[in-house]
């Protein structure tokens, strides 16, 4: 950018005193050279390995021992999808993470939500300290309540079904959407609830039926995140879910390795694509929202 | 006005479950892992009573010194390389791209949301050597090198996994960094300019200590995930060579699960959620400080 900068300087008549308007046009093109060369690089280094895993997981056997990484595959067959659903159980992780998922989505927005609305709507002793506890626990690293709930779902005997991570996701999930959710609700004026008790409703009526539909495009942002955040967990199912049967997708692909031995390569690019899918489906509908709501969320680390 | 929205009943119906389950699941379990700090055994196997001798350990393990050097180093390069390219990208966004930006904001974002395992195993074919040379490698025999075993030395597994913890991350930082640069207000901006300063003297003198909270919150947010690291290194050497490249978390998880010592796995999360506590209180306080001076 020096030379550029400093080139007209010497040619030009004025230089401590630019003509403003030529000279800008002009080093406005060049200033826009290294700029873009700039954005270009970092597209193909943000961009470029997930096009070679695509391009990847239609490769055969041979064309990765044989021909150089770069290559484009000879044809797009989806004989590694097929081996990477059925054989490798990727069906089954897939099914495994949606049971876990769903329904722990769904508990953390409807307690997340209410928690959030008693905290920051209605006025009584001792709400600062509730929220203060609940936001003690977006610190709290998950490897301090591993053992214990270990212990807890062993005795209870779930351990051979999903339950415990449905559980510890809620739990889990549950500080950072009560967080956000007081804060969402900051927003909105108490007047609003005051009216609606005034014809007749009950508070928890008041919920239901105005604080929740209002704030819905944030609840919606908020699931959006405990969806990225519970999707991805590799620590959690990893400790509570001791057999293959009821391995999340994560877990599963962590052990894809295993199952094929190191070396095959099309299925676990294939496994990887499919695992990414998902998430790619999602940002490319939602991207503003998922950046707002990450963003909005970054409390989490 | 209080008695409505005072209603206890209200309350205790909107706000209980979520209490309940966090009580449950959170609360209790940490404490209940304090007083497992004070034992050894398993869940399986039951526990004896072991005083404070896992505390006496965990000042004198080798293992557990390395792992914790190995979770700082880790927590310092990635937080400092986080916020130092997302700040870049920050900057480029508002002052070079101005309204273009959107779609390579959106672009660069995307790693943030993929899953780590997923990101991990591409990046474990990517700096493969054997059976077959990945992207990396060939690129260096490309320009004439030899290929690097990236996996088979700590030093050089180490660096892979920062690699790929900035390629995943700074997508993220650079829209937390962004939504702030975005809110100095335009009229201080352009006084400054009126006044002379433009490129790198704007940016030091004006933009940078506008953004300096966003930085710090930012830096806050980045130790506090770094420090609890867990996914992208199971992945993507799970620890190995050895246990060149083993953070706290993983060292717990292995002495839990695989020696089955929930006493000792105990005092290791102790040892990491204290950490984390001392940063976070460290940097708000020394924030506060800095924001009063000013």
């Amino acid at each position: 950018m020096t030379a550029p900068a400093t080139s007209p300087t010497r040619t030009s008549t004025g230089p401590a005193v630019p003509g403003p308007r030529r000279r800008t046009s002009r080093l406005k093109a060049l200033k826009r050279l290294p700029i873009n060369l700039l954005v270009a690089l970092l597209l193909i280094v943000e961009i470029y390995p997930l096009v070679w895993l695509f391009l990847g997981s239609f490769k055969t056997q041979d064309e990765f021992l044989n021909s150089p990484v770069w290559a484009l595959p000879q044809n797009f067959n989806f004989g590694n999808y097929a081996e990477a659903w059925t054989t490798g159980n990727l069906a089954t992780y897939v099914a495994n993470s949606l049971i876990a998922t769903i329904p722990s989505l769904f508990l953390i927005v409807l307690f997340g939500v209410a928690a959030g609305f008693a905290l920051e709507v209605l006025v009584w002793k001792g709400r600062n300290t509730v929220l203060l506890t609940f936001l003690a626990g977006i610190m709290v690293p998950g490897q301090m309540i591993l053992l214990p709930l270990f212990s807890a779902y062993f005795q209870m005997g779930i351990t051979g079904t999903l339950w415990p991570l449905i559980i510890t996701y809620t739990a889990t999930g549950l500080p950072l959407t009560v967080f956000m959710m007081a804060t969402y609700f900051r927003a909105v004026p108490r007047e609003v609830f005051e009216a609606a008790t005034l014809d007749g409703a009950s508070m928890v009526r008041a919920f239901f039926s105005i604080g929740f539909p209002m704030v819905r495009n944030a609840v919606f942002t908020v699931a959006l995140v405990q969806f990225f955040f519970i999707w991805n967990d590799l620590l959690i199912a990893l400790t509570f879910t001791n057999n293959a049967d009821l391995n999340t997708i994560q877990v599963g692909l962590l052990n894809f390795t295993g199952e094929f031995g190191a070396v095959q390569y099309g299925p676990l690019f294939a496994a990887i694509c499919i695992n990414v899918f998902g998430t790619l489906v999602l940002y490319l509908f939602l991207n503003q929202r998922v950046m707002k709501g990450l963003a909005g969320g970054a409390v989490k680390g | 006005m209080n008695n409505v929205l005072g209603d206890k009943k209200a309350v205790a119906i909107l706000l209980g479950p979520a209490l309940l389950v966090y009580t449950l699941a959170m609360l209790i379990p940490v404490f209940w892992s304090l007083g497992y700090t004070f034992l050894s055994g398993n869940a399986i196997t039951g526990f004896t009573f072991a005083g404070l001798s896992n505390f006496a350990k965990l000042f004198s393990d080798p293992a557990v010194g390395e792992a914790l050097w190995f979770t700082i180093r880790y927590a310092i390069i990635i937080t400092a390389g986080q916020v130092f390219l997302g700040y870049l990208l920050s900057l480029l966004y508002v002052f070079a791209l101005r309204r273009g930006s959107s779609l390579i904001r959106t672009l660069v974002f995307f790693p943030v949301v993929l899953p780590t395992v997923a990101v991990a195993l591409l990046f474990q074919k990517m700096f493969e050597i054997a059976p077959q040379n990945g992207l990396v490698n060939s690129a260096l025999n490309a320009f004439g090198m030899g290929s690097i075993d990236w996996f088979g030395d700590g030093t050089r597994a180490f660096w892979v996994i920062i690699i790929m913890d900035l390629w995943r991350s700074m997508g993220f930082y650079a829209v937390l960094l962004y939504t702030g640069l975005v809110d100095i207000p335009e009229d201080i901006l352009e006084s400054a300019r009126l006044d002379g300063a433009q490129g790198l003297r704007l940016i030091r003198h004006i933009v940078l200590p506008l953004s300096m909270p966003v930085l710090l919150s930012s830096v806050i947010f980045s130790i506090n995930g770094t420090l609890k690291v867990f996914d992208s290194i199971v992945a993507l050497t799970n620890g190995g060579p050895g246990s060149a490249t083993t953070p706290l978390t993983l060292h717990m998880f292995r002495t839990s699960f695989t020696y089955g010592d929930y006493g000792y796995g105990s005092s290791i999360a102790l040892l990491l959620t204290i950490l984390c506590l001392i940063v976070t209180l460290f940097i708000f306080r020394s924030s506060r400080r800095d924001l009063t001076k000013d």
